[in-house]
């Protein structure tokens, strides 16, 4: 049943994995992000429902157990914070490289090095260009909310075994840390092993029967033009995903001479912008993109011909900017403005860059 | 008495040996002389022995023997380096009735994924380590691995392993033997049919051993690269009896 709950972030990425049926969750503790494990393991999810939840002694092995639940075809996840999501990168791309469904969790904070365990964004390009070596992408979904925290975790799973690729939710460490109203998911069984048969019983490891080939999960082909001919059939699947996965929100555009470009605790910092820009009579919007990887860049591209200029506002030092600027391809400006090493910006001076930027 | 032909020999009643089932007919791409091959032979009589051909999950290294999926045919994963101890913990937990087993090398086992291969010890899996240990990398052309000898000439120790440089021999089936999670460490090797039979029922001892739930069983195979020692095969056999025993002593190191 349906449950309305003040919680954590956090703590909803732990509860929602266990209603939506995940079969495994492998972690390994690193702030802002250390409640999404400890919620799991105080909540026995194993007595419920049978989800297996192991602590693992590095970020590394915890990557490598998803690797080993997703070969299997289960519902396998993983969340860490920015430091152990670059030690996961080997596993992710793997992952990718052998077309196994999961789900990443980054909790962003600042860096580079070990910076600090506040918040950020500025793992962007970490998260949507790639990461890990090779020409890959995660479906990267970016919650401005508790409630999408809840929401992504089983759209995250959807999508990942939609096209057998892994998927990332990216937070940033405001958006794991506050405490909101969430409607949580009802409970959805565990797959049974017949259904994990009818779903992913083409490739996954269930135990070689008499009546199939043996199965093989690998990224390995050393014939160059056989990894070639892969490859491609690597892009033809994201080619898809942009084709009919982008999802965004437009708040304000219709009037808008001015676009604010958002994603995560940003893109709620920057709606206040947008009414106190309006008090002033600055008429600006918000587009926020919910999935990064793929960007809506067309939805960015049609409203060029209606705006003065788009300001990318992030938690970095401009990362996302380069992606809307891509989008606008020099019709109109393209400014951005942010802050770094874990300093949220205020609604005011968001405002007051634009007026700057934008010489209004 | 009559000449005994071809045909009388080979009948059914004089077979003493036949190749597993399991056995696919893709040729091996090991070396003559490659311990891999003798071992990847053992495995896939005890899986049919077993008749656990559909409960088996194996995750190959990276290594020589990455491709050992091309050659049992089971169910497999390939895992990154040094890895596959992690991929096994999944595996295991969430298919409790499955037998899951990892093949690593010395590289792969002892080197890159130490901590993997510690904690899965540690932790106690359910599960089956299959380790050979030929003293160097043979995959990326000879250097020196963890388990490389002192003296030992290798790619990358061409004045042989000096232990103020390199440190030592590392004698890891021993270290994983102090930690709780594993039942079962044995050192055995393959250079001879009595040996290949000690270490075989060894392997079949580890994979019943996983139906116990009493953690880890750990079968170390000390083995011969004669590519990368630079060695023809006999002398290789030669040079580990004269060498590798010494510091690797075979026997089972426990079993509880
Ligand atoms: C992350 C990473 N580092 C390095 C390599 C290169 N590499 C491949 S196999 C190998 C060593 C394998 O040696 P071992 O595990 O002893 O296996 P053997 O070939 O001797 O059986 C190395 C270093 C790699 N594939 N991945
Ligand atoms: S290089 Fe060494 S380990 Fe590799 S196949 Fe040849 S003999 Fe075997
Ligand atoms: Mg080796």
């Amino acid at each position: 049943m349906a449950e309305v709950k003040l919680m954590k972030g956090n703590e909803v990425i732990a509860e929602t994995a266990i209603r939506c049926g995940c079969d495994g969750y492998f972690g390994y503790p690193i702030t802002p992000q250390s409640e999404v494990m400890e919620t799991l393991m105080l909540r026995k999810p194993w007595e419920e429902t049978g989800m297996v939840v192991v602590q693992a002694e590095s970020e590394v092995a915890a990557i490598n157990m998803v690797y080993g639940g997703a070969s299997c075809g289960k519902k396998v996840m993983t969340s860490s914070s920015s430091p152990g999501i670059s030690l996961k990168q080997e596993g992710i791309t793997y992952l990718a490289g052998a077309e196994l469904p999961c789900l990443v969790v980054d909790v962003m904070r600042g860096g580079p090095g070990l910076g600090t365990i506040q918040p950020s964004q500025s793992d962007y390009f970490q998260a949507t260009k790639g990461g890990g070596h090779g020409d890959y992408h995660l479906i990267v979904l970016a919650p401005a909310s508790v409630q999408e925290m809840s929401d992504f975790v089983a759209l995250g799973f959807e999508l990942a075994f939609k096209y057998r690729n892994p998927a990332m939710v990216l937070a940033d460490g405001v958006i794991g840390q506050m405490m909101e109203k969430v409607v949580l998911p009802d409970y959805t069984p565990r797959w049974t092993e017949e259904e994990i048969e009818k779903i992913s019983g083409s490739w996954a490891l269930t135990g070689k029967k008499k009546n199939r080939e043996h199965h093989v999960i690998t990224s390995l082909e050393l014939e160059a033009h056989r990894q070639e001919v892969f490859n491609e059939k690597l892009q033809r699947k994201y080619r898809e995903i942009e084709a009919n996965e982008v999802r965004y929100e437009a708040i304000n555009c219709e009037d808008a001479d001015y676009i604010f470009v958002a994603y995560g605790s940003c893109a709620r910092i920057c709606q206040k912008s947008i009414q106190l820009a309006r008090q002033e009579g600055i008429k600006v919007g918000l587009l926020r993109p919910i999935t990064l990887y793929p960007f809506p860049t067309q939805p960015i591209s049609d409203l060029c011909s209606k705006v003065k200029g788009f300001m990318s506002v992030e938690m970095s030092a401009g990362q996302m900017v380069e992606d809307v600027r891509l989008a606008v391809n020099g019709r109109v400006k393209v400014d951005f403005y942010g802050r770094m090493g874990g300093v949220v910006p205020t609604p005011e001076e968001i405002v007051d860059a634009l007026k700057n930027k934008f010489s209004i | 008495m009559s000449r005994m032909e071809l045909t009388d020999i080979i009948k059914e009643e004089n077979l003493v040996l036949k190749k597993s089932a399991l056995l696919t007919d893709n040729v091996m791409h090991y070396c003559p002389g490659c311990t891999h091959g003798v071992v990847h032979k053992l495995i896939a009589e005890v899986i049919e022995e077993l008749g656990i051909q559909e409960q088996t999950i194996g995750i190959s290294p990276v290594g020589c023997s990455v491709f050992a999926y091309n050659y049992i045919d089971i169910d497999w994963a390939e895992a990154a380096h040094g890895r596959a101890p992690a991929l096994a913990t999944a595996i295991r937990r969430l298919h409790p009735e499955k037998y899951v087993f990892t093949y690593q090398g010395d590289g792969d086992l002892a080197s890159i994924g130490c901590a993997e291969i510690m904690h899965a010890c540690n932790r106690g899996e359910n599960i089956v380590v299959i380790f050979i240990n030929n003293a160097i990398y043979g995959m990326t052309g000879g250097q020196m691995a963890p388990t490389t000898l002192l003296g030992q000439v290798t790619a990358t120790t061409p004045y042989g392993r000096d232990a103020k440089l390199n440190g030592f021999p590392m004698k890891i089936t021993e270290l994983l033997a102090q930690l709780d999670g594993t039942c079962y460490v044995t050192r055995q090797t393959a250079d001879t049919p009595a040996a290949v039979r000690k270490t075989k029922n060894a392997i079949k001892k580890a994979f019943q051993n996983t139906r116990l739930d009493k953690g880890v069983s750990f079968v170390e195979v000390v083995g011969t690269c004669n590519s990368g020692w630079k060695m023809t095969p006999v002398d290789a056999n030669k040079w580990m009896h004269e060498h590798m025993f010494e510091k690797y002593p075979l026997g089972d190191i426990k079993d509880i």
